[in-house]
């Protein structure tokens, strides 16, 4: 067990003793800030305190003390624990925070969510939009007051479908039979959409200046998706164009928002666990790994020895075919269709093959449980996946690595185009392998250690020029620590339990909160739980890594030829199902 | 007796002489027909969620979906003849799944796959989760599971070849006159809440009743 995560011998009281309190409820920890000094802290924080990475911005509403929370959870990129700082505000409405936005980039689309699903409104932010829903949505759903079309009961397990011998259905409850809801006397008649305006005016504003001599061109607005075969699901982007050059970008999502956040609030603990592995659909052992460790810092119990190298074992064999994946994926992108990731495709079957054999279903695993795992790997299983370790997997990252490395095209395509440099990629949040390949050595696996990492060797993948061809290669080299580690988890996998707990159904979680993050393939995989004591959370909510490297998009494109974006973003290695969540 | 190779084309019960009976079918036009669409199911290269990997897992060499002439995925829906719904249908989604839809050429085919395209799943509680596209879609096939196995898709799409099988040209839809348009579906809005056109009548009724109520 790591200690829990905002442990800090900062003491941000005697530095600010006006307008500072420690969070004293028990179970909590951090900062209270006074929400007219929130920047000046901030930005202490930032550049006094070495505090230069904002993981994660999320609220809670507090209905009963009729208080909004915004949490921020701010790290260094030289590793340890974080800080916790928080602003309680009254629940009016509208709730306003002073916008963090000039202090770090990375809050844009996290404040933004805030905005949408609970209705704080960040002042000072320049494009405060709704991002998940859309414009006109009648609501902030993720208010404790909010109760959706099909609502049925606070929590689960919900009473009998089946009361008296006869089934009922979620729509029975419901006037229109259907997922509706609408506003009192709504008539749709007269109801005029709204126009997407403040999307188009957002795009403009920060549009490229011309320089002074240009010739002076019409810029064209082209919209790529949701429908669109290489946005990677259901991204749109709304893109202006000077010719092929890019001069503004704004990533329109919400179009995979299956409301993790409130489908959280009502579930039981254990409940939530198959709903991560919807999370990032490659990834479902990772996302297992980042909510059961997060809910066992709350719950404070140990972890079964065997049990903790199984998850580093699944943990390392996902981000194997995720990268290989990623990989086939990213040279599609680039016009070479099917050949590289039919290749990849063959090993994620064998790894599949393995999670099948472990928890019953291939993609969808939903294997981890609170104190270790939910059953033993069978031993078939286990000498499956030493073959693949010790053997097939190292020949075939060669062999993909000859093939492909010293490619013309794919050097041509790739060297020098610029993505990110290290205090871009800082300053917009963006975590794992594409902040590594901007120089910046910041993997949790070793900067915040969880579970048993600290007990391998090896190396955190790092790569220094920050163009497209590092990204590619750093996930190369990632999948061979990952290889080196998993060499040295099955040598060293003790016999054992492979729970720490006895089975249950309900966990038992002591009031209080606690942010769990891993390194998930994607990058930093956060989980902001808040427990009131009940079998369900109060609050739930996923920091995912896809949906805040987004930020950086914008900066990351701009001045860059149109055929050029789609292969950056497939180097962000975006899953929608993450991004929406 | 050598083995047919054109089972599928030929009416059973007729002899046809040995020599000539690689070169020679006899069939019937309904049977040519639905044997010619039933081998190109050209699917539109459409995913929406987690169903659009295994549906790419469908397509590679393990599971090799071109076995069954469904390979082309075509990201157009003017090339496309069937749409693999493969994903959760979410109301900001769904006005850009209807137009897809609606710009399919005939004839046309749906194929819900998983549960959330056929019922709204696991997700269907949430405020952005349409409980299933066939509110809005006629369904051809439903594929149970969270998400589908490859198998699974492949079960499914056999089973859309069945249909097929049992359509005839003099009845089908597309060629009967005055029908050709008739699976246009109305473009539903985003309002408060996704506004479903063709029940209007029903949202101004229940609010009429609930101010008669204040």
């Amino acid at each position: 067990m790591t200690a829990p995560d905002s442990t800090t011998t900062i003491d941000l009281v005697a530095r600010f003793p006006d307008f500072v309190t420690a969070d004293a409820r028990p179970g909590f920890s951090g900062f209270i800030v006074k929400k007219e000094n929130l920047v000046e802290v901030a930005t202490t924080l930032r550049d006094e305190f070495g505090f230069d990475l904002l993981s994660n911005v999320t609220g809670v509403d507090y209905l009963a003390d009729n208080k909004m929370e915004v949490v921020y959870h701010l790290h260094r990129t030289t590793g340890g624990p974080g800080l916790v700082i928080k602003v309680q505000v009254e629940r009016v409405d509208p709730v306003e925070v002073p916008s963090l936005i000039d202090v770090w980039a990375g809050a844009d689309f996290q404040e933004r969510e805030a905005w949408d699903l609970m209705g704080i409104k960040f002042i000072g932010h320049p494009d405060l939009r709704r991002i998940l829903m859309w414009e006109g949505f009648e609501g902030h759903p993720l208010r404790k007051d909010y109760k959706e079309a099909f609502f049925e009961e606070e929590v689960k397990p919900f009473k009998s479908r089946w009361p008296d011998g006869k089934h009922t259905y979620a729509e029975f409850k419901n006037p229109f039979r259907d997922n509706l809801k609408f506003p009192e006397g709504f008539d749709p008649d007269k109801y005029a959409p709204q126009s997407e305006d403040d999307l188009y005016f957002s795009l403009e504003r920060s549009s490229m200046k011309k320089e002074e001599g240009d010739l002076n061109t019409d810029h064209i607005v082209v919209n790529m998706g949701p429908h669109h075969p290489s946005t990677h699901g259901v991204l749109r982007v709304a893109v202006e164009l000077d010719g092929e050059t890019i001069t503004s970008l704004k990533p329109v999502m919400g179009y995979l928002h299956r409301n993790h956040d409130k489908i959280g609030e009502r579930n039981t603990y254990l409940q939530i666990i198959p709903y991560t592995d919807r999370l990032d659909y490659f990834n479902s052992m990772a996302n297992n790994f980042g909510y059961v460790t997060t809910v066992e810092k709350l719950m404070n119990i140990p972890v079964a020895e065997r049990a903790e190298y199984i998850r580093v074992i699944m943990a390392e064999l996902s981000r194997v075919q995720n990268h290989l994946i990623f990989i086939g994926m990213l040279i599609n992108d680039l016009g070479s269709m099917y050949t590289p990731s039919l290749y990849a495709f063959e090993e994620r079957e064998l790894i599949l093959d393995i999670f099948e054999a472990v928890s019953g279903a291939r993609m969808m695993c939903n294997y981890f449980r609170f104190g270790g795992v939910v059953r033993d790997i069978p031993e078939d299983a286990m000498q499956k996946i030493k073959d693949l370790v010790f053997d097939r997997l190292q020949a075939k990252t060669d062999e993909m690595e000859r093939f492909l490395n010293e490619n013309e095209v794919l050097v041509a395509r790739l060297q020098g185009v610029h993505v990110l440099n290290a205090e871009e990629a800082i300053h917009h949040s963006v975590t794992g392998p594409v902040l590594r390949a901007a120089g910046v050595p910041y993997d949790l696996r070793r900067a915040d250690p969880y579970s048993v990492y600290d007990r391998f060797d090896f190396d955190v993948a790092v790569r220094y020029n920050g163009d497209m061809y590092d990204n590619y290669l750093i996930r190369f080299d990632e999948i061979r620590q990952s290889l080196r580690i998993l060499e040295q988890a099955l040598k060293q996998i003790p016999e054992g339990p492979i729970n720490s707990q006895k089975p249950q159904y309900q966990v038992r979680v002591p009031a209080g909160e606690a942010y769990g993050r891993i390194e998930s393939p994607k990058g930093e995989l956060g989980f902001y739980v808040v427990s009131n004591g009940k079998p369900n959370p109060y609050r739930y909510h996923v920091r995912a890594p896809s949906f805040v490297n987004l930020t950086a998009v914008e900066t990351m494109c701009k001045g860059v030829k149109i055929a050029d974006f789609v292969a950056l973003l497939a180097m962000l290695d975006i899953v929608m199902g993450e991004v929406d969540r | 007796m050598e083995e047919n190779k054109y089972e599928g084309l030929n009416l059973p019960n007729y002899n046809i002489p040995e020599d000539i009976q690689n070169v020679v079918s006899i069939t019937t036009l309904d049977r040519l027909y639905n044997w010619g669409r039933r081998w190109s199911v050209w699917p539109l290269m459409f995913g929406l969620a987690c169903c659009a990997i295994e549906m790419i897992a469908a397509q590679t060499a393990r599971y090799d979906m071109a076995r069954f002439g469904m390979e082309v995925m075509r990201p157009t829906p003017r090339q496309a003849d069937m749409m693999l719904v493969s994903g959760t249908v979410t109301k900001k989604m769904l006005p850009s799944i209807i137009r897809l839809y609606n710009q399919m050429p005939e004839p046309k085919y749906v194929v819900a796959m998983g549960a959330c395209a056929s019922s709204g799943g696991p997700f269907k509680e949430g405020y952005n989760v349409v409980a299933g596209i066939d509110k809005f879609l006629p369904v051809d096939v439903y594929i149970p599971g969270c998400p589908p196995t490859p198998q699974a898709l492949i079960a499914g799409m056999i089973k859309l070849q069945e249909k097929i099988d049992k359509q005839s040209i003099k009845k089908v839809r597309w060629y009967e006159k005055g029908k050709v348009d008739s699976n246009y579906v109305p473009m539903p809005i985003l309002g408060p809440d996704l506004i479903d056109v063709r029940r209007n009548a029903e949202y101004k009724e229940a609010a009429a009743k609930k101010e008669g109520v204040a």
